[in-house]
C-alpha cells in the first residue's frame, strides 16, 4: 500500500513533466493504433474471405477477361456446388476521389454465393427486375447520402460512356468485417451495351466465383478447373478467395511494410522520450534512493519504485490513447471514405497498444532502475538532486 | 538481523538495553582510501578506538580529515579497506550488501545534515518508513510513530509534508525516524549544520535527552565546537588519524 502510494505521489511530483510525457504517449499510442488499423484494413478483404469460395481468373493477369462460356464447364466439375461471375467496372462517380469498387455481376446467382451481404427480399426482387438497377453497400450509401430510388451516374473508364444506375437495394454486412462499400449491377446490362458499342468485348467476364461444398478439396478442384482450360485461348488460374485477396495485398506490400515500420518507429521514439523522463527523474532522486538504502531498503525496492512510476505513466498514456483511438479511427475512416471498406480498431490492436505501452514503461525504467540500485549509498547521499 | 522495536514500552525513565561498559563500537587498525583519477588517497590510516554503550561522542576535524568517512563506516554504508570493525559484536565488514541492509535497518538510526526526508511523504509517513521493514502491524506502527513524534514535539504536525515544516522541525522528524526502530546506535552527520542557533540548540538538547533517557549511543560529526560541547567526549581527526579529547 505504501509502495503504491509512494509510486503515485512520485508520479504526480512533477505534474507538468509527467503530463507532457503522458501526452506524448497518448499521441504515440493513437498513431500506433491507427497505423495498425490501416494495416488491418489492408488485409480486411482476405480476412473476410470464405473458405468455400474459389476465384478463377485469367492466368496471364487479372486485367484479361475470361469467356462466359467457361461457366457451364466449370459448373460440371465434381465438388462445385454453385458458380457466378463478376467483372470490374472501374467507373468514376463525379470525380476520381470518390472511388468505390463497382462490379457487373450475374444478378440471379451472385448474391447466393455471398450470404454475408444481407439484402431485404423485396429489394432483391426489385433489383433483379430492373436491368439498370444496382445494389450498393450501407457504407457507400452513408458516405454519399444515397438512398433507394436514387440514380447514380458513372463515367465509364474501362467501358466508355455515361452510365446511369438506379439504386434498388442497399445491403448490410452480416458481420462488422463485411465490406459494405461496394456497388453491384447487372452484367447483362453491361454485356448488351457493349454488344452495341464494341462487339468484340461481349460475352467476357472478369472472374468466376465458385462455391465448393468441401473446403478441403479446394486445391484439387482448382487444379481440375485449370487443367480443363490448359492450352486454351484463355488459360485460368484458380485459387481460394483468401489467396486471391492476398494477391491484391502483395501488390502493395511495400506500403504495408512501410506502415508497419513507421508504427514501430513511433513506439521507439516515445520510448526514447520516456527513457529520458525516467532518467531525469531518477537522477534527481538519487539522494532519496541512497537515503532509502541507508534505512535498509534493498535495490529491488528502489527498482520497483522506478519501474512502478514508469509503468504508471505508460499505462495512463495507454489508457487515454486507447480510448481516443476509437473516435480518431472513426474520423479517419470518414475522411478516407470508401478507400478502406472495413476500418475498425480490432481487439488485437488494443492488446498491441497496451503491450507496447507496457514494454515502453518497462524498457524506459531499466537503466534508471539499475543506476539507482547500484549507486553506492555514500555517493548517493553526496549527490545534489 | 531485525530487532523487534519496543518503543511502546517507553517511559520517562532511562532505558538501557545493554550493560554499561560494553563497547558498542570496536575498531582496530581501520584503514580506508579512495581512488580518484588513478590516484590512491588515504582517508583513514590505522584507526583504533572503542565507543562504549551509552556514550555520546562528537567527531571533529577539518574538511577532508575523514570524519564523515569514519561515520559512514561505523553506520555500515561504506566498507573499510582493512582492519576490524565490530558493532555490538558483529563484524559488519564481513556482511554482504543485503545482510548489511538488514543490519542497518535494525541497528542504526541516521540523522543527516539536510534531513533527507521523502518530500512526497508526510511527517507521519516519513517516520513510519523504517517500520515497513519490520513485521509490525499497521496499528502497532501507528502507535509507535505517534509516540516518536510526540517525543520530538511534533505530534500535531504529523500530517504535514516536509515542505510545510521549518528546518528545525524537519530535523526533528528525521530524529523521530532515526529512533523509530529503537536502534542501539544513532549516527548524526552535521545534524545542526543547516539550522539557526535556536533550532540547533533544540536538536542538540533532543540528542542529549535521547542519550540520557533512552541510553542511545550517539556518534555525531560536527564542525561546530558549540554543538560538540553536548557530547561526552570529542575525538579529533587530523589527516586520517585520531586523537581523544574529553571534557
Amino acid at each position: 500500500m505504501h509502495f503504491l502510494k509512494l509510486i503515485l505521489r512520485n508520479t504526480l511530483r512533477h505534474k507538468l513533466r509527467s503530463g507532457l510525457t503522458v501526452l506524448g504517449l497518448v499521441v504515440a499510442i493513437i498513431a500506433f493504433g491507427l497505423l495498425r488499423t490501416v494495416v488491418d484494413a489492408w488485409y480486411a478483404g482476405a480476412e473476410g474471405a470464405s473458405s468455400t469460395r474459389l476465384i478463377t481468373r485469367n492466368a496471364i493477369s487479372l486485367v484479361f477477361p475470361l469467356p462466359i462460356n467457361y461457366q457451364e464447364r466449370i459448373r460440371k466439375v465434381d465438388g462445385v456446388s454453385a458458380i457466378s461471375h463478376a467483372s470490374w467496372f472501374g467507373g468514376v462517380y463525379v470525380s476520381e476521389k470518390n472511388f468505390f469498387p463497382q462490379f457487373a455481376v450475374d444478378a440471379k446467382t451472385y448474391f447466393d454465393l455471398y450470404p454475408e451481404y444481407v439484402i431485404a427480399p423485396q429489394e432483391m426482387k426489385a433489383f433483379r427486375a430492373d436491368r439498370k438497377g444496382c445494389v450498393i453497400g450501407r457504407k457507400l450509401a452513408n458516405t454519399h447520402g444515397f438512398k433507394v430510388g436514387d440514380t447514380i451516374p458513372l463515367r465509364g473508364t474501362i467501358y466508355p460512356g455515361s452510365w446511369n444506375f438506379t439504386i434498388r437495394a442497399i445491403y448490410d454486412g452480416a458481420e462488422s468485417a463485411t465490406d459494405t462499400s461496394q456497388f453491384f449491377f447487372h452484367w447483362n446490362y453491361l454485356n448488351e451495351t457493349m454488344k452495341k458499342a464494341v462487339a468484340r468485348r461481349t460475352d467476357w467476364i472478369g472472374v468466376y466465383v465458385i462455391q465448393i461444398s468441401d473446403p478441403d478439396k479446394a486445391a484439387e478442384i482448382s487444379d481440375e478447373v485449370d487443367a480443363m482450360f490448359r492450352n486454351s485461348l484463355a488459360e485460368t488460374l484458380t485459387e481460394t478467395e483468401k489467396a486471391f485477396q492476398l494477391g491484391f495485398v502483395s501488390m502493395t506490400e511495400a506500403i504495408v511494410i512501410a506502415i508497419r515500420i513507421v508504427s514501430f518507429v513511433v513506439i521507439f521514439i516515445i520510448l526514447a522520450v520516456m527513457a529520458n523522463t525516467m532518467a531525469m527523474t531518477a537522477r534527481e532522486r538519487i539522494r532519496e534512493y541512497a537515503t532509502l538504502k541507508a534505512l535498509g531498503f534493498g535495490p529491488c525496492f528502489l527498482a520497483g519504485l522506478i519501474y512502478g512510476e514508469s509503468l504508471m505513466i505508460a499505462l495512463a498514456g495507454a489508457a487515454i490513447g486507447i480510448v481516443l483511438t476509437f473516435p480518431v479511427a472513426a474520423q479517419f475512416s470518414e475522411q478516407v471514405g470508401t478507400l478502406f471498406p472495413v476500418f475498425g480498431v480490432s481487439r488485437e490492436t488494443v492488446y498491441m497498444q497496451a503491450a507496447a505501452a507496457a514494454a515502453v514503461g518497462l524498457a524506459a525504467s531499466v537503466l534508471p532502475a539499475l543506476r539507482a540500485a547500484r549507486v553506492p549509498i555514500v555517493d548517493g547521499l553526496r549527490s545534489i538532486g | 538481523m531485525q530487532r523487534s522495536p519496543d518503543l511502546d514500552n517507553h517511559s520517562e525513565s532511562p532505558v538501557h538495553t545493554e550493560p554499561p561498559g560494553e563497547p558498542v563500537v570496536h575498531i582496530r587498525q581501520l584503514s580506508k582510501c579512495y581512488h580518484r583519477g588513478g590516484q590512491i588517497i588515504p582517508v583513514l590510516t590505522n584507526i583504533s578506538f572503542d565507543i562504549m554503550h551509552g556514550e555520546f561522542i562528537a567527531l571533529m576535524g577539518p574538511s577532508g580529515s575523514g570524519k564523515s568517512t569514519l561515520l559512514n563506516l561505523i553506520a555500515g554504508i561504506d566498507k573499510p579497506d582493512s582492519g576490524l570493525l565490530k558493532i555490538n559484536g558483529t563484524d559488519i565488514a564481513a556482511l554482504s550488501e543485503s545482510e548489511l541492509a538488514d543490519w542497518r535497518a535494525a541497528n542504526v538510526g541516521f540523522i543527516f545534515q539536510f534531513y533527507n526526508l521523502m518530500p512526497v511523504l508526510t511527517a507521519f509517513e516519513n517516520v513510519e518508513l523504517p517500520l515497513l521493514l519490520t513485521p509490525l502491524a499497521r496499528d502497532q506502527r501507528r502507535r509507535r510513530v505517534e509516540l516518536a513524534l510526540s517525543m520530538v514535539g511534533l505530534r500535531d504536525r504529523m500530517e504535514h509534508y516536509p515542505s510545510e515544516l521549518s528546518g528545525g522541525q524537519q530535523q526533528r522528524v528525521a530524529i523521530a525516524r532515526a529512533i523509530i526502530t529503537d536502534p542501539a546506535l544513532l549516527v548524526a552527520d552535521e545534524p545542526t549544520g543547516d539550522l539557526d542557533r535556536s533550532s540547533a540548540n533544540d536538536i542538540l538538547a533532543m540528542l542529549e535527552r535521547l542519550n540520557r533517557e533512552l541510553g542511545k549511543t550517539i556518534i555525531m560529526v560536527t564542525h561546530d565546537p558549540h554543538a560538540a560541547q553536548s557530547a561526552h567526549s570529542i575525538r579529533h581527526l587530523e589527516k586520517g588519524e585520531l586523537e581523544l579529547k574529553k571534557h
